[in-house]
């Protein structure tokens, strides 16, 4: 017999995607997939879906398998040497606070997401690569909690993660935006995660993220990062090739998809905001500002990703101009919050020292002088006289992003943004023209939001008083607040000073 | 303004090949140095040839080993057994 | 628009938990101070509507209280808006007879006052 040649990558996952197929006769395909059809997309020919990777199942398995070997050992080898003591300080360990109460368990999501869809989509080379990215979110989870753990052993604010990320009210913003991904049906959901999620936005959370991660010496948090990224190219091609499906099937998907794109950039960009505070002012060493990520990454490549689908007539997303404007400002915006409300949550802040400050005023030539300056000089001088600035109460949050309604009027930084829109006879308060928009479209699903302000005025959080709902949030009582002065400024100090100390106990 | 494809590589000695394959064959290339990264641009269209990633590498490669190394990209991908090619032409 | 849903009788899986009866007969009343960027957004304070107007600048104590401009102001000299609209508040009557609701937007201006060294901090 003569040998067989081996197969080519085209002709292995041809089989893999057509051949282990089949239409059903004892049950109608309506039946056995419910749920791609009551969106309004229209597919005419599943087949004509291709997975430009072209990766099968046993590839698939070699090379997770790979990644994950290479992983474990980079962990074991941070934890046998003491990585923790080496980062370059421990006010970076509040990046993977915020990295694990609010990214880690949005993995897990993504992945429950992705398992319903790579069950729901009736065509088979989608419904593989569905499949495929659900299991790596789960990994993302997975090794992000493993390689996050090592750092609980020592740093406070960690440990408590599942159960903050239901309950603490600024958690709410990314968990209600997967909440919200998750209740649509299976195309907006890839459109949402895997499309303006994966594809326009994730660079802008994993690259700088873990080349900071790299920048402060923390090379478990590289090395999952990196390892989770090789996965979100794939994911990044499955969002590609949704919208170019979608788009080529029938001309009538082209306004429904127009709206998601619209709804899901606006919703991505909000949610994103928590990561231009932790780049512009949590790194203590800083890869590069928001603002040049912002233009790499969305002007640049989403550019030219957006020219690309033209010829479908899709348009950039509604308000893509206003994100690009508030890039001068939204770190600064959100990082106030965050040193203001630190006390109520998991995560401490700092005064950034002068040398970061210049650092801001050359990186925002035109904002952060004549704005945000004025601000750290004033709690600057309330820090020095013994009364740091805490923001003592609580506040109004958007009813869309369930951020609080801090964000700017597009043309004046001097004057609150308020947007409002009334249905039922109640009033609904926006941070935003892209947040109402998301409302206007579908109240009767926004009215059901889980608003943790809302639920604390309702009774809902433990108790009336402040304590009362920060024991609802498991907050240890060294979890937030001032960086200066905490026990995980103290045990940095410690470890610092302890070049004499024996090592051996 | 062009249209730019990207990759984007972990930075270290798996990846090197690789980079220095896209460089010689894209000899428009732009690089950008990050901690943990290197990201390389071409406007239009970039492309990985397994030739030339072998011929650095001195053994064999296989196109699809670039999910070891591989960070983020833009571009319309195509991936057979001889080419990567990340490319907005049509 | 009304949400594309997989089942006709879609409300009834999806109540409104933003209801004024659900707040035990408070209203959920909003206060904003303008030109006072430092302060990261409006307040939050659950009020009955028999709460006179004239306690609001207690309760905006409360929060914005830590400002140096805060002891200064004038509050006879206060301009008001109620979710838009500029009001002239009698400070004996109450917030619900002047038709505050819930989760309505007070904002008010002081001027003379525009935040730390006059630049709206």
């Amino acid at each position: 017999m003569a040998p067989t040649k081996k197969m080519g990558i085209k002709q292995k996952y041809a089989h893999l995607t057509r051949g282990l197929d089949w239409e059903t006769t004892y049950e109608k395909m309506d039946d056995v997939f419910p749920y791609d059809k009551f969106e309004g997309i229209k597919i005419t020919d599943w087949s004509k879906w291709e997975d430009p990777f072209r990766l099968t199942m046993d590839s698939y398995w070699k090379f997770q398998a790979e990644k994950e070997r290479k992983l474990y050992a980079v962990i074991d080898a941070f934890a046998q040497n003491n990585g923790q003591t080496n980062i370059s300080d421990a006010r970076y360990v509040n990046v993977l606070k915020l990295f694990l109460t609010g990214i880690s368990p949005e993995e897990y999501q993504a992945h429950r997401g992705f398992a319903f869809t790579g069950r729901h989509l009736r065509g088979v080379g989608p419904r593989v690569a569905c499949q495929q990215q659900s299991l790596d979110e789960l990994r993302h989870f997975q090794t992000q909690c493993h390689t996050i753990s090592h750092f609980n052993k020592f740093f406070n604010g960690l440990s408590e993660f599942r159960t903050m990320h239901d309950r603490v009210f600024y958690l709410s913003v990314p968990k209600s935006f997967f909440d919200d991904a998750r209740t649509a049906g299976p195309f907006e959901f890839m459109i949402a995660i895997g499309f303006a999620f994966e594809y326009v936005l994730t660079n802008l959370l994993f690259v700088p993220f873990m080349s900071g991660a790299a920048y402060n010496g923390d090379m478990s948090t590289v090395t999952f990062g990196f390892s989770a990224q090789s996965d979100e190219s794939r994911h990044m091609t499955l969002g590609i090739e949704v919208i170019k499906f979608l788009l080529e099937q029938h001309p009538d998907n082209l306004p429904i998809v127009q709206e998601w794109v619209d709804k899901w950039f606006w919703r991505g960009f909000r949610l994103l905001g928590l990561v231009s505070m932790m780049m512009d002012y949590m790194l203590p060493k800083k890869v590069m500002s928001w603002k040049e990520a912002w233009e790499i990454y969305f002007v640049e490549a989403g550019g030219s990703l957006f020219k690309d689908l033209e010829r479908y007539g899709l348009k950039m997303p509604k308000y893509h101009e206003q994100a690009t404007e508030a890039c001068e400002h939204i770190s600064h915006q959100l990082y106030g919050l965050l040193y203001q409300l630190s006390h109520v949550t998991g995560l401490h802040a700092w005064m950034p020292d002068d040398e970061h400050m210049d650092w801001l005023s050359e990186k925002y030539p035109n904002t952060f002088d004549k704005y945000y300056r004025p601000r750290f000089e004033l709690w600057k001088q309330q820090e020095a006289e013994g009364k740091r600035f805490y923001y003592n109460g609580l506040l109004q949050l958007c009813h869309t992003c369930q951020l609080p309604m801090t964000f700017t009027e597009p043309d004046d930084p001097t004057t609150t943004c308020f947007r409002e829109s009334e249905y039922e006879g109640q009033h609904y308060h926006f941070c935003s023209d892209g947040c109402k928009d998301i409302f206007d479209r579908e109240p009767e699903k926004y009215i059901s939001s889980w608003l943790p302000i809302q639920q604390i005025f309702q009774g809902n959080c433990g108790g009336p008083t402040i304590p009362d709902v920060l024991a609802y949030y498991m907050f240890g009582p060294n979890d937030g607040g001032e960086y200066v002065g905490s026990e995980d400024n103290k045990l940095w100090e410690s470890w610092k000073n302890a070049t004499t100390k024996e090592a051996a106990e | 303004m062009a249209q730019i494809a990207s990759i984007t590589l972990y930075q270290n000695d798996e990846a090197r090949p690789v980079m220095e394959a896209i460089l010689q064959d894209n000899p428009t290339a732009r690089v950008l140095n990050m901690p943990g990264a290197v990201k390389i641009d071409v406007d239009d269209e970039l492309v990985i040839n397994r030739a030339t990633v072998e011929e650095k590498l001195g053994s064999e490669w296989d196109p699809q080993q670039i999910h070891m190394v591989l960070i983020s990209m833009a571009g319309n991908l195509d991936e057979d057994d001889d080419q990567i090619k990340l490319s907005w032409k049509h | 628009m009304p949400v594309k849903a997989i089942v006709d009788n879609y409300k009834d899986f999806n109540p409104n938990r933003d209801l004024p009866e659900q707040y035990h007969g408070n209203l959920m009343v909003y206060l904003y101070w303008n030109k006072h960027m430092s302060f990261v957004a409006a307040m939050a304070a659950p009020l009955p509507p028999p709460t006179p107007f004239g306690a609001l600048p207690e309760v905006a104590k409360s929060v914005y209280g830590t400002h140096p401009d805060f002891e200064k102001i004038d509050w006879s000299k206060v301009e008001w808006t109620l979710d838009g609209n500029p009001i002239t508040p009698d400070f004996a009557k109450s917030i619900g007879e002047q038709g505050v609701r819930h989760k309505s937007l007070i904002r008010f201006t002081t001027p003379g006052l525009d935040g730390f060294e006059g630049k709206y901090v």
